[in-house]
Parts: structure tokens; C-alpha cells; sequence
């Protein structure tokens, strides 16, 4: 495993498939990865990558069925969570790994105020009473920014702008000084005004607080500006793995590359045309036996249709530790001067 | 006024579209929503405007008011030498193969019961007398420009990816050949690698039929590559209407920076070098928008004329028109303007 400290979050090898009508769809196939403490892993893929599906399985939190995990190990400081019974995940959930959901007006309960909804983990997980909750929620809503904090305990969500009801989520995530942060998509609702907000908020609290982020995005521009590693998912797998500024300056995944040019530049010289990836992402029904990507790819070849190329190491380091791809072609030594 | 260029296509003048509010038992009209409040742009044949802004600033309202899905509350937008603000209906429905809307989702704009010759067809059935054969025979060639294999008429939107969706709906935007296409963040809906396939495929209808469009979009980057020149939104008005290559290069009004400065460029080391503006605070309601400049109540860089007075969209540098006392003129704007400059500013300051 990687080097350096004890990963606090270690997933091995999962696999999670959901039984529907039309088959077996293999939404997460053999997905590993360790979080260290106190750092921002990226993950970055396209609607349908298995990246929410990623997340959602390492708490469970998926319906069984239709879903079922059905391999692998989540090891939450030393402790597998997929053996967890029900009052174990409670107790992990909320507690030890805090979850932010994409759409803060729809994972709000409409019909409690802010304050009882900041309060509820508090009460459950840690046993504080009714003044003493009432006391950290307040505190936690002023560390995530939120003016005359409060007098806000007694709003009701729909009195909350977008960002405002994000900054709660936050909050709530918050709450239990969870050692894991999982954010999906947190700032996609979001304006860009507001969404420079939260994320200038989320480096703050990091520094402050150390927790470590999973951060889940398809937005490559909120991925450089925040991570520390990426992690890049394709059909439900992941296809690359890097430092961040490794990534952006040497991808090595045909379909990482791909991604990097179909986005225009903000500033710099403006690209003539655009760079398409054809093609649609794939179904992923039926047992994964070749490369997710290899009807979009250009480099494609014989091995590519046979067999699905495992995780293999770009820089000499251990996989999952360094700079590692999963695809049989390789990528011709670095022509581009890394970035310093 | 607005423009140098000869002749534009499109020429919109002080355009206003309120929503009216009612409210107590009587239901009586007790305000507005100013949702575009005196919008004045052109776009010259063959160009592309870019229109940018944060949700509620109004630039969707603009887009449908400017092709009259709306009946605007003043204002004119001449089309092609007409206004069509002013057309009676017969002359309108006439007007409407000329003016056509690609919409944002185009799961939700698409009738799910018709097949896919009848989507397309339906402009044909509605604005040509041709017989079945012509009109099979366009559609099949408009699908050919799109993108789409012929062989799927008689498929149902649902069988198609999201990003063959919004090729249906250009291919019927296309059927009776527009000169002015208002697209409607037609990309938003569409994954990344589905986006550049799209935006591509825009450019090259327009660059083969010489059509003009109005790209309504949040995606900064993505319109940057696609404008000629950008118009950017705040609160129902145009703070800033520059060149493209201008504005993104040097903005000139406060929220045009602020709105760059937020966008993530992808590549770390910029990423980590960049200085943000970061904005406090909320965009306030358009029903009650503050007195004054609109932005007045977020901007960093604001002034005690700001609270007061309504800046006038000028031309400041060649080319680059913006609403902002910082660049000198002070003359207060348009018919409301001198009055407001009076008023005291009741709103306060909300911070």
C-alpha cells in the first residue's frame, strides 16, 4: 500500500452490481483506492462512471436490493465496513464519515428547521442534550460562514439561498468531526460566484480541521483548483490515478488526455476546434472482460477487445501510490516538461 | 447607437420584460419581477453573441422576449429589418421560420410520443405545403447535418443519449433554415465529453448555412470559445458587452472580473496561482432589486454614487460598452435614472 502514514479510509478491489431486467449491470468494477489523513482525493468521471455508485457502496447506503456489493473491503481505520451489521454502519455513518450531497434542496427535510437538522447527529451520535447541541450547532454555522447563526437555527431550508443550503450540508457533515468527508458533487447546483464561495470555505475548514475529502466532481477545472490526488473513473472503473499536477501535466489514460482537450481554456490561446471524444459512454451490462473505453478510444487495438487492462504503475511506484493507469497502450515517454 | 457595424441582424433596444406579482386576498398587482430590466445589444449576420450570467440574472427571459415567447413589457427587437415586437399575429407566425430556440433540456422539450420524422417534420407540417415525400426527404437531409442516422425515423426520443437529443432539437430548429438561432444552454444538460460534440457540430451549421446566433450559457469557457463578442448579465441588465478575446483577457466592470476570476480553469498550476475575487453575500431579489447600480450591494470596488445613481451602459474603449461609474461618465441612465439620483437610498446597505 502506499507509502507514508496509515491511509485512514482503505478500499480494496470493490465490486458492486445492481440486478435489473436487462441483466446484471456492473456499475463499480474492482475500485481501490486509500484516502491519508488530512488529504483532498479527486474523483472525477462522466454521469454513469460509477463514481456516486463508488461512494454510496463504501456506506452502504445503496438499496439491496437491487444493488449488491459483491466483493471487496472498505477498511475504515483498520475496520471493514462492508462486514459492519446494521447498528455498526449506524454508528460509522454520519459519525465517522460525513456525507455532502449534491443537491442541498433535495437532501434538506423541508419540514424541520435548519437547527433540528444540524442537532440530530449531535443527539445521536454523541449523546449531547438539548442545550449543548443547540450550542455546537451554533458554532458550527458560523464556521461555515453563515451570518447571525443563531437566530438561522429556527429557518426552514427554503428560507436558505443554494449556497447558503450548502454551507448547512456542510455543516450537518460536520457535525461529528467525521475523519472522512465525502462531498458528491457539492458545487455543481451552484452558481460560479457562489460555488468559488464554497470552495474557498472547504480549504479553510481542511486547514482548520484536517479531516481528509473525497471530493466527487465531473469538473476538471474544481479538480485542479482543490486536489491534492485524482483518481479518474470510465464505465466504472478507475482508469487513472495521480498526484494532481501530474495528471494535468502527463496524463497517460487516451481517455484522461481526450477529456483534458475537449475543454476549452479560460484563458491562453483559444483552440480552433474543439476535441471530441466520439461516441457515447458504455452499458455496462455483462461482466467487464475488455476495456471499458475501447469503442471511443483512437489507440485501440487487438489486446483491448480481449482483455481488461489492469492498474499498472507510470512512475515506479506502487499502484495506488503514485502514477498508475489501467490501459494496455502506452502512452510515449513524457514529452512535455512536467511542471515543476 | 449601440453599434458600429452596419446594419445587424438582430438589434434589440431597452428591453423590458416584468413579471407582474400579486399578492393579499384581492390578489392585487403589488410589484414586478424586473426579470430584464432595458436591455439594449446588437448581433451582426453570422455572429455569435454570447450571453453570460448566474441563474435568475435574466438571460433566459432575454433570449425568449427577444423571439417574442414572451410578450415583453417595452422595448424593441428589430429582426431582420422587422420588429417583431410589433407584429400582429399572422405576421409573426410568418416571422417564426426565420427565428428559431434550441432549448437547454432536451428531455423536456421534446414530445416523447413522436417519433423522431415527425419531431423534425413538425415545423414542415406547420409552415409548408410540401407534399409527404419533400418533406421526408428534408427531414432525412437535415438529420444527415445533424448527425443522426437516417435510419432511425421512426424512433421515439427516448431511445436516444442526451446528446442525440439536442441534435433532434437543432435538427428541428433547423427545418425551415433560420437566419437567428437563440440557444438556450443547450450544452448544460450534456456530459463534458458530450458538450464539445455539440458545440462543434453548432459551429459548423453555422459557418455552412451563415447563420447568427444568441448563445445564452453559464459556461464561461464554453463561451468564450464560441462568441464574437459577450454581453454579461447581472440582476436583469447588461453589466458589460465586450469583444470576447477583450473581456476575457481584461474585464472592465467589477462583476464581469468577480465572474472570471470564479471560473476553474483546469490546470493546477494556474489554478494554484490565480487571484479570486470572491463576491459575499447572494444576488438580491429582481422584484426588489437595490436603488442604484444593481450590483452595488456585492461589489468591492464600490462607491457612495453607486447607491444612488444607475450606471448607463457606455461605450468606454472602442468596442466595449460598460455600465459602471468607475469608468468616469456619470450621467445617470435612461428615464428612471434621473429621478433615482434624487432618491435617497432607502434600501440600505444589506451586509
Amino acid at each position: 500500500m502506499p507509502d507514508g502514514a496509515q491511509p485512514v479510509l482503505d478500499v480494496r478491489g470493490l465490486k458492486t452490481v445492481f440486478r435489473t431486467r436487462g441483466g446484471e449491470v456492473h456499475a463499480v468494477n474492482d475500485v481501490s483506492f486509500a484516502l491519508r489523513p488530512g488529504e483532498l482525493l479527486g474523483v472525477v468521471g462522466e454521469s454513469g462512471s460509477g463514481k456516486s455508485v463508488t461512494m454510496m457502496s463504501l456506506l452502504r447506503l445503496l438499496p439491496e436490493p437491487p444493488a449488491e456489493i459483491r466483493g471487496g473491503q472498505v477498511l475504515l481505520a483498520g475496520r471493514d465496513i462492508l462486514k459492519l451489521d446494521a447498528e455498526g454502519l449506524r454508528q460509522v455513518r454520519g459519525a465517522k464519515v460525513g456525507f455532502v450531497f449534491q443537491d442541498p434542496m433535495t437532501s434538506l427535510n423541508p419540514v424541520f428547521t435548519v437547527g433540528m437538522q444540524i442537532m440530530e447527529p449531535l443527539r445521536a451520535h454523541k449523546g449531547l442534550d438539548k442545550a449543548a447541541a443547540e450550542k455546537r450547532a451554533v458554532e458550527l454555522l458560523e464556521l461555515v460562514g453563515i451570518p447571525d447563526a443563531r437566530k438561522r437555527l429556527y429557518s426552514y431550508p427554503h428560507q436558505f439561498s443554494g449556497g447558503m443550503r450548502q454551507r448547512v450540508m456542510i455543516a450537518i457533515a460536520l457535525a461529528c468531526d467525521p475523519d472522512v468527508l465525502i462531498a458528491d458533487e457539492p458545487t455543481t447546483a451552484l452558481d460560479v460566484t457562489i460555488q468559488a464561495q464554497i470552495l474557498e470555505l472547504v480549504k479553510e475548514l481542511r486547514a482548520k480541521l484536517g479531516m481528509a475529502i473525497i471530493w466527487i466532481t465531473h469538473d476538471l477545472g474544481v479538480i485542479a483548483g482543490i486536489a491534492d490526488r485524482v483518481m479518474v473513473m470510465y464505465g466504472g472503473q478507475v482508469v487513472e490515478h495521480a498526484p494532481v499536477r501530474e495528471l494535468f501535466a502527463n496524463p497517460q489514460h487516451p481517455y484522461t488526455r481526450a477529456l483534458l482537450q475537449t475543454i476549452p481554456k479560460i484563458s491562453g490561446a483559444r483552440e480552433a476546434r474543439l476535441k471530441v471524444i466520439e461516441g457515447q459512454p458504455p452499458i455496462l451490462t455483462g461482466a467487464p472482460a475488455a476495456c471499458p473505453f475501447r469503442a471511443r478510444c483512437e489507440y485501440r487495438h487487438d489486446a483491448c477487445d480481449r482483455q481488461n487492462p489492469a492498474r499498472r504503475a507510470v512512475d515506479g511506484q506502487p499502484v495506488g501510490g503514485g502514477h498508475d493507469v489501467a490501459c494496455h497502450w502506452h502512452a510515449p515517454a513524457r514529452t512535455e516538461a512536467a511542471h515543476a | 447607437m449601440l453599434d458600429a457595424t452596419p446594419a445587424p441582424l438582430v438589434q434589440v433596444r431597452d428591453l423590458k420584460m416584468y413579471f407582474p406579482i400579486y399578492s393579499g386576498l384581492m390578489r392585487r398587482h403589488s410589484g414586478n419581477v424586473k426579470a430584464v430590466d432595458g436591455v439594449s445589444f446588437a448581433i451582426p449576420a453570422g455572429e455569435t453573441l454570447g450571453l453570460v450570467g448566474e441563474s435568475g440574472c435574466g438571460k433566459s427571459t432575454v433570449g425568449r422576449a427577444v423571439l417574442r415567447l414572451y410578450e415583453p413589457t417595452a422595448g424593441t427587437v428589430v429582426i431582420d429589418g422587422e420588429d417583431v415586437t410589433r407584429l400582429p399575429a399572422e405576421a409573426l407566425r410568418r416571422k417564426r421560420p426565420a427565428m428559431q430556440m434550441v432549448f437547454q433540456d432536451p428531455q423536456a422539450s421534446l414530445n416523447p410520443r413522436m417519433t423522431l420524422a415527425r419531431l423534425i417534420g413538425e415545423p414542415l407540417d406547420e409552415h409548408t405545403d410540401w407534399t409527404q415525400a419533400r418533406k421526408i426527404e428534408r427531414i432525412q437531409d437535415l438529420m444527415d447535418q445533424v448527425g443522426l442516422n437516417r435510419r432511425f425515423l421512426n424512433r421515439y426520443p427516448h431511445e436516444f443519449s442526451g446528446g442525440q437529443r439536442q441534435r433532434i432539437g437543432i435538427a428541428r430548429a433547423l427545418a425551415l433554415n433560420p437566419r437567428f438561432i437563440v440557444c438556450d444552454e443547450p450544452i448544460a444538460a450534456l456530459d463534458v465529453s458530450i458538450q464539445a460534440q455539440v458545440v462543434n457540430l453548432l459551429e459548423d451549421l453555422q459557418e455552412k448555412l451563415g447563420l447568427t446566433y444568441l448563445f445564452i450559457s453559464h459556461d464561461l469557457s464554453m463561451v468564450r470559445h464560441l462568441a464574437q463578442r459577450v454581453a454579461v448579465m447581472y440582476l436583469g441588465r447588461i453589466a458589460e458587452l465586450s469583444p470576447s478575446k477583450d473581456l476575457y483577457a481584461r474585464p472592465l466592470h467589477p462583476y464581469a472580473e468577480a465572474l472570471l476570476s470564479a471560473v476553474n480553469e483546469p490546470d493546477p498550476v494556474i489554478a494554484a496561482a490565480r487571484k479570486r475575487i470572491i463576491l459575499k453575500g447572494d444576488v438580491p431579489s429582481p422584484a426588489n432589486p437595490p436603488q442604484g447600480c444593481n450590483f452595488c450591494t456585492r461589489c468591492p470596488k464600490v462607491m457612495d454614487i453607486c447607491r444612488t445613481v444607475k450606471p448607463a451602459l457606455t461605450e468606454v474603449e472602442p468596442g466595449r460598452l460598460v455600465a459602471c461609474h468607475l469608468y468616469g461618465i456619470t450621467s445617470a441612465a435612461g428615464p428612471t435614472g434621473a429621478s433615482e439620483a434624487t432618491e435617497r437610498n432607502q434600501q440600505g446597505v444589506t451586509q
